[in-house]
């Protein structure tokens, strides 16, 4: 089965789906990378972020295992992704994200209290304190899709200079949503960053059986829309093509189909068992490509990144996730009448009868 | 003071709208431009130009989650769905997105938007234009259903509708907007919402209804007090969440109730009125709730249009078994 980076093939080369990769899975930067690819600074920023979405997953499926946190979709091996488009965007646009860009939420200044919150089942969890336009994740797949239109007509109707970035995966681009979002954004030419995180499975289903395209990135095409292709465990690939296209989308380019290739290392959710669809020989080569130690090896060979500069970050995270789970563990519910609170702005009889009627412990 | 049709009512109402709040903007199929299938947005591109009222492509679930990121930014976006039988792709965002958007983010992002959509059937239209589904969105928490059937009611009631900070569906029957006339004020005063009228007052019966089918009912309880039936006929205009207390206080008085939709039969919203009624009112009922609607069938074509829609006739049969209850 073909998955991971790639050459793109004949069809892809006939739409003109071009594929990024400025850092190979052995560390190596190429000539043409960006500027900030060789900025220290810039670097250690990413891998940190990267690192401390791993760290914040790894304590979230812990804490599944151990009864305390609901059915957690982990993003190992795709912080690339969410690290390399929240690097990318600026604090003023607006993420719309799926359910697996927790840290791209975190960059963007959503903590992991609130990120526990919600995947421990409580709405507040998705009233951010940082960025109050995000959207919340979505979990009927794809529906998210038109939402960034909308957000990208507001701000073309304001005259602002802003851009709506959407992410999805591989198996949303099967729906209709996708293709509705796509095709509107095209008409319009609105300031929309359409990111594809193929990680190759929709749960058991892999990238080959979703659809007979070549690449994802080619179903730009069709709505007028360009696409590319980048390596998604390439975090420097990712945030280069995300600043192009939301340069693009606040210049009045219009919007961009971003195909990020990445492998999920993880089930697909704490619910799931992937050793029921796929071989371990099928995963394990994909463990030599993933961002995290790639980055590394690069900070390490270019850069200098020593071991006590590792231990430090890696006990920073520890101490942050472990402070915010113990936070979130210690966050006492709502109260029961919370579950009619937000229904409406302002509460109907029938509504207001039934609330008091939890209040007494009733079900309403 | 102007004499207006129900189109015209929705159409002064939009205009109104778009006139008094900046962040109102219209989105639809043939909207711009064209006006409208059934002209309700004529002229309005003309006046307000192409960021207030937009032609889309035909895209029905893209518009209804469009509006609903266009919502999240504080506009106010009034989506037109052509027809109520071409609805069915955007209820996926109506139900998980629009409805829920206030609740799953504890208030940090809401949804003030309308989705108007002409329905019904009775006008002989082609297969899939005739559809009477109100009560698959009144089954939606977070979500206002409301239908008007008068053009004072259509104006007053869509105002509200803008106005109102969360989403709301408002589903306008085809079969009277230009079936009647009637002076409306264009003072911009909505009317308000969750809101029972009673049309008519009366001792006997209470007949519960909405939409086109209140013409109907009115004409019945004219025609039945000519046999010295006195029916009160209720116009529920909004179903969800509705009025109860308009409900119940009416049959509570009369005893008796009637409930008229051109909706099919089960699961439709009559069934949601006469469980309320079975629940609140049983001791005040002398007779079996008696429902006036189409059997479980789809709306026919037009040239048997005429045997599913709930007639008169009908109407006044159903009373007059529900008064013969002693």
């Amino acid at each position: 089965m073909q998955s991971g980076p790639r050459e793109m093939d004949e069809t892809a080369k006939g739409h003109g789906i071009a594929f990024s990769r400025f850092l190979t899975p052995d560390g190596t930067l190429s000539g043409t990378a960006p500027g900030f690819a060789s900025d220290r600074a810039e670097l250690v920023a990413l891998y940190s972020g990267m690192l401390r979405t791993r760290a914040f997953d790894a304590k979230a499926v812990s804490l599944q295992r151990t009864g305390r946190l609901g059915t957690y979709p982990s993003s190992l091996g795709q912080e690339g992704v969410a690290v390399g488009l929240a690097a990318a965007m600026r604090a003023e646009d607006v993420l719309i994200p799926s359910f697996r860009e927790h840290g791209a939420k975190l960059w963007r200044g959503a903590s992991m209290k609130e990120l526990f919150l919600y995947w421990g089942g409580d709405e507040r969890g998705s009233d951010f304190a940082g960025p109050r336009e995000d959207f919340p994740d979505c979990i009927p797949v794809g529906t998210q899709y038109p939402h960034a239109v909308g957000v990208a007509m507001a701000f073309t109707l304001r005259r602002e200079p802003r851009c709506a970035v959407v992410v999805g995966g591989d198996g949303s681009t099967s729906r209709g949503d996708f293709h509705e979002a796509l095709n509107m954004a095209g008409v319009w030419k609105l300031p929309v960053v359409f990111i594809i995180n193929n990680n190759q499975w929709a749960i058991s289903v892999p990238r080959e059986a979703q659809t007979a395209a070549a690449t994802l990135a080619q179903k730009a095409v069709g709505a007028g829309l360009p696409g590319e292709q980048v390596d998604g465990c390439d975090v420097i690939a990712v945030r280069d093509a995300v600043e192009r296209a939301l340069a693009c989308g606040r210049g009045g380019g219009g919007a961009t189909l971003i195909e990020c290739i990445t492998y999920r290392l993880s089930d697909h959710t704490t619910a799931d068992d992937a050793s029921r669809y796929r071989d371990d020989n099928e995963v394990s080569p994909h463990w030599a490509e993933e961002p995290v130690a790639r980055l590394r090896e690069h900070l390490v060979k270019a850069h200098g990144w020593t071991k006590a500069e590792e231990e430090r970050l890696r006990t920073e995270n520890h101490a942050a996730v472990e402070a915010a789970a113990e936070a979130y563990l210690a966050t006492s519910p709502q109260p029961v009448t919370a579950i009619a609170d937000y229904i409406f702005d302002a509460l109907p009889p029938d509504l207001r009868a039934a609330r008091d009627r939890i209040a007494e412990g009733g079900n309403g | 003071m102007a004499e207006l049709t129900l189109v015209d009512a929705v159409r002064a109402a939009l205009a109104h709208a778009l006139e008094e709040d900046p962040t109102v903007v219209i989105l639809g199929e043939d909207v711009g431009v064209d006006g409208g299938v059934f002209r309700a947005t004529e002229g309005l591109w003309q006046r307000f130009g192409r960021d207030r009222v937009r032609d889309t492509p035909l895209s029905e679930s893209a518009i209804a989650g469009m509006a609903v990121g266009l919502a999240a930014q504080g506009f106010r976006p009034i989506v037109e769905i052509q027809f109520q039988g071409f609805i069915h792709p955007a209820l996926d965002q109506i139900a998980n997105h629009a409805a829920r958007l206030r609740n799953r983010t504890r208030g940090r992002l809401t949804c003030p938007m309308v989705l108007r959509a002409p329905y019904g059937a009775g006008v002989h239209a082609p297969e899939h234009h005739s559809e009477s589904i109100e009560a698959i969105f009144a089954h939606i928490p977070g979500l206002r259903v409301v239908i008007p059937s008068s053009p004072r009611r259509g104006y007053g009631l869509l105002l509200s509708a803008i106005r109102n900070p969360d989403p709301v569906v408002f589903f306008e029957p085809k079969r009277l907007y230009r079936a009647q006339r009637e002076e409306v004020v264009l003072d911009g005063a909505d009317l308000p919402l969750d809101t029972a009228f009673t049309l008519r007052e009366g001792r006997d019966l209470s007949v519960v209804t909405w939409g086109a089918m209140t013409r109907d009912c009115l004409e019945a309880a004219e025609a039945l007090a000519a046999e010295g039936i006195e029916a009160e006929v209720v116009d529920m205009a909004t179903l969800k969440p509705y009025d109860a207390a308009t409900l119940l206080e009416s049959v509570r008085r009369t005893g008796r109730c009637v409930v008229v939709h051109e909706a099919p039969r089960t699961g439709g919203f009559g069934a949601e009125i006469a469980a309320r009624l079975a629940e609140e009112a049983l001791d005040a009922l002398v007779a079996p709730i008696r429902r006036v609607c189409p059997p479980d069938i789809i709306p026919p074509l037009p040239r048997l249009e005429a045997a599913y829609m709930p007639s008169q006739d009908d109407i006044c049969e159903a009373v007059r078994e529900v008064m013969a209850w002693r």
